[in-house]
């Protein structure tokens, strides 16, 4: 099963080389992972997600707080909560295709950042399922570059991940 | 009072009470050693390979439950301490270990003898740094010995590049008393819900064992283990790291379980119908077969690392908690409740135990013309009165340690469990020695492992460590040429070694004595004679029997009532014991 965990972990060098190290050596497996500081400054938060069945994840949750480097972290695939992806994709455009593309894209509520006689980048957020059906959408010969962040997420409701 | 880094670094040891520092030096650290130079107040020991200073460190950790500390420089010094350092991360043992660094300037620039000690270590170290400022060494040794010693203990690396250390930029020192890190709280206290649980399952079993691993020891809990042990009644198994965390020759005391176990521990672990699991990990040399792991029993694992609990054993009542205040709030628990376990059940069960008991999974061939292994030991358990330090390296030889010297008292037997590491031995004999000089050490060893950390009989003469060297020479790598005898149809593949030193020799150049026993009329009297022999290092070479297997055995892959044993029980027998 697929679980996105989101971890507050001390902004320092070698913070994340730990995180990933973990995965290697354990032989999990990290789909996608962003990392940037929080509000404070000191810490990170870094949002990963895996596969697993229970028993990998009850493992994984728990090396990952046996890191010293983590404060804390949680499992957002086990309450309500919202996902974000956000992604740059810049499209090879013809004539004939400009107009196709910028209705593809007012349909997925899309933006067109940066134009050329050639090309569109269109920058575009929400759960990785629209991201994808977005690409799909396009014809695969215009595809020039995709840039997908990974998801992060939050959990709905007033309680947070916080120290 | 203003101090340079490599001052500070040489006063926040002294301000940690440490006695040794175990290393050899190097550029990186030069100004460290200079520091080192002019004070008395923490013996530096100097050994010839760095791997030895990590195993001589660890092993006083062992004996002493004090951290064990080591300095090395940077690059090769470095690696080289990495084996030990993995050696110790395995087995939970409290370290420090200081690692020089090139200059800041320059780290990143594959400079001479630079090496990223961080990157390297982070796979099998609790926790490590690489301290930038001379301003950040104080509180950074402080979180490194905070670290290594708390909650599941581990070596810790504090990686000092040299320009820190400089004599010339000196600032006042301040060595903090207590440390306080948002991101580390070890567990303390078990859940007392939990705890409550565990009780009522050990009040109704019918067939229960304690099993205790170094976790006990560790965790200082060796007292409640007794305590709780008696009380109850059961049956009790150690690991290897467990070994003298229960008198081994208590009656409730069913030996080492495990690959090398006990026909009756490994049996009554198969049969059981609760396992009460303290500071042990379920180690796969431990299980054996997981799907057939006691299929019978309910588990209770206390431990202080969460990340142990249901790792590889599902268990049914997880306590996260030191052993120590766990097992205590478990004894009153029992006392105060006026329930006992049923003394009809607990009386048919320890039947069954002695049954298997009397097969004697043991016995060798005590008549034989040729030293056996097991009786070198059996005679150094007689003439050390059961009282010595033992440490080991690692084999066959290891393993007949484990089961013919019967531990009483904890921390008295130092051997590589968890990584397996061989030419831990004589270091660790070194460290052990020098934390307890009136003690009787001795290090059993094989001709294969010994000469994996042979030149610290140099160190040892140089402090005045005499140590017992007992080695089991059967001119083969016994466990790889019993696994080849079972597993390769006798095909022994470079398990034998066409040259061997003359040991004696060897010894005696060193400064030491080398005696060699081939008959075993010989083996009790050179041991008297080893030990009689208060401050010289003794090699004793003893010509053993060159294809002895140890028994019993699980063999990789099976179950606890699946073992490979010396003499297998006649049909009759195996009825008359089911």
């Amino acid at each position: 099963m697929r679980h996105i965990i989101s971890i507050l972990i001390e902004n320092e060098a070698g913070a994340l080389s730990r995180v990933a190290g973990l995965f290697s050596a354990r032989g999990y497996n990290i789909e996608s992972l962003t990392v940037a500081p929080t509000e404070d400054p000191s810490l990170s938060r870094m949002t990963l997600v895996t596969r697993g069945n229970d028993h990998v994840i009850e493992q994984i949750t728990k090396q990952l707080n046996k890191l010293i480097d983590v404060v804390k972290l949680i499992d957002l695939a086990e309450a309500v909560h919202i996902e974000r992806e956000l992604m740059l994709v810049k499209i090879h455009t013809t004539e004939n295709s400009r107009a196709e593309v910028k209705r593809l894209n007012d349909i997925f509520r899309g933006k067109i950042i940066d134009v050329t006689a050639t090309s569109y980048v269109v920058e575009m957020t929400g759960p990785s399922d629209k991201l994808d059906a977005f690409i799909h959408s396009l014809d695969p010969e215009s595809i020039i570059e995709v840039v997908r962040s990974g998801p992060t997420g939050i959990s709905r409701g007033e309680k947070g991940l916080h120290l | 009072m203003e101090l340079s880094g490599g001052e500070i670094i040489v006063r926040c040891l002294k301000d940690e009470g440490v006695e040794y520092i175990f290393g050899y030096p190097g550029g990186a650290v030069l100004h460290l050693y200079d520091a080192i130079f002019q004070q008395d107040d923490v013996q530096h020991i100097l050994v010839r390979h760095e791997q030895a200073a990590t195993h001589a460190a660890d092993a006083y950790a062992r004996a002493t439950g004090k951290p064990g500390v080591v300095l090395v420089t940077s690059g090769p010094g470095a690696t080289n301490a990495v084996t030990g350092i993995a050696t110790a991360y395995m087995d939970s043992i409290p370290m420090v270990v200081i690692s020089g660094q090139v200059p800041t300037a320059v780290i990143g620039s594959d400079a001479f003898q630079e090496v990223d000690m961080v990157g390297i270590t982070r796979p099998c170290v609790k926790h490590n740094f690489l301290v930038k400022r001379t301003e950040d060494i104080a509180e950074t040794m402080k979180k490194a010995f905070y670290v290594a010693t708390t909650g599941r203990p581990g070596p810790v690396v504090v990686d000092i590049p040299k320009d820190i250390t400089d004599p010339g930029y000196k600032i006042p020192y301040h060595y903090p008393e207590t440390i306080h890190m948002r991101s580390y709280n070890p567990a303390v206290m078990g859940h007392k819900g939990q705890i409550k649980k565990a009780v009522g399952l050990l009040l109704q079993a019918k067939r229960p064992i304690i099993y205790a691993g170094g976790g006990v020891i560790l965790g200082e809990a060796c007292e409640e283990l007794r305590e709780i042990t008696r009380l109850l009644g059961f049956p009790i198994t150690n690991t290897l790291m467990g070994l003298g965390s229960f008198p081994a020759t208590d009656k409730q005391f069913v030996g080492m379980l495990g690959m090398h176990g006990t026909y009756e521990a490994n049996l009554a672990m198969h049969e059981s119908d609760v396992i009460l699991a303290v500071g042990a990990r379920f180690d796969d040399r431990v299980t054996g077969k997981i799907a057939e792991f006691c299929p019978y029993a309910k588990i209770i694992h206390i431990d202080v690392d969460p990340a142990s609990i249901s790792k590889t054993v599902m268990v049914d009542v997880p306590i996260v908690g030191q052993v120590k205040p766990v097992l205590q709030q478990m004894i009153d628990l029992i006392q105060d409740s006026k329930m006992r376990p049923s003394e009809d059940a607990l009386s048919a069960w320890w039947s069954q135990i002695d049954n298997w008991r009397s097969i004697d999974c043991l016995a060798y061939d005590r008549n034989s013309e040729i030293i056996k292994p097991q009786y070198v030991i059996e005679q150094l358990y007689q003439v050390t009165q059961g009282d010595a330090y033992i440490t080991s390296d690692v084999g066959q030889h290891q393993m007949f340690a484990a089961q013919f010297y019967p531990f009483d008292k904890p921390r008295r037997w130092i051997n590589s469990g968890g990584l397996g590491t061989m030419g831990f031995g004589l270091p660790a004999a070194i460290g052990v020695k020098l934390a307890f000089p009136d003690a009787d050490v001795a290090c059993i060893t094989g001709e294969a492992s010994i000469q994996m950390c042979i030149q610290e009989l140099a160190t040892a003469l140089q402090y005045d460590a005499p140590v017992k060297i007992i080695n089991l020479n059967n001119r083969y790598m016994g466990m790889v040429r019993q696994w080849q005898e079972f597993n390769y149809s006798g095909r022994y593949s470079h398990s034998y070694m066409d040259t061997i030193p003359d040991f004696v020799k060897l010894a005696e150049s060193y400064g030491h004595v080398g005696i060699r026993i081939e008959k075993p009329g010989e083996v009790k009297e050179a041991i008297e004679q080893a030990f009689a022999m208060k401050d010289r290092t003794v090699f004793l070479d003893f010509m053993t029997d060159r294809e002895e297997n140890v028994y019993p055995m699980i063999e990789a892959g099976k179950a606890h009532h699946d073992m490979k044993l010396r003499v297998a029980p006649s049909a009759k027998t195996e009825r008359e014991l089911a």
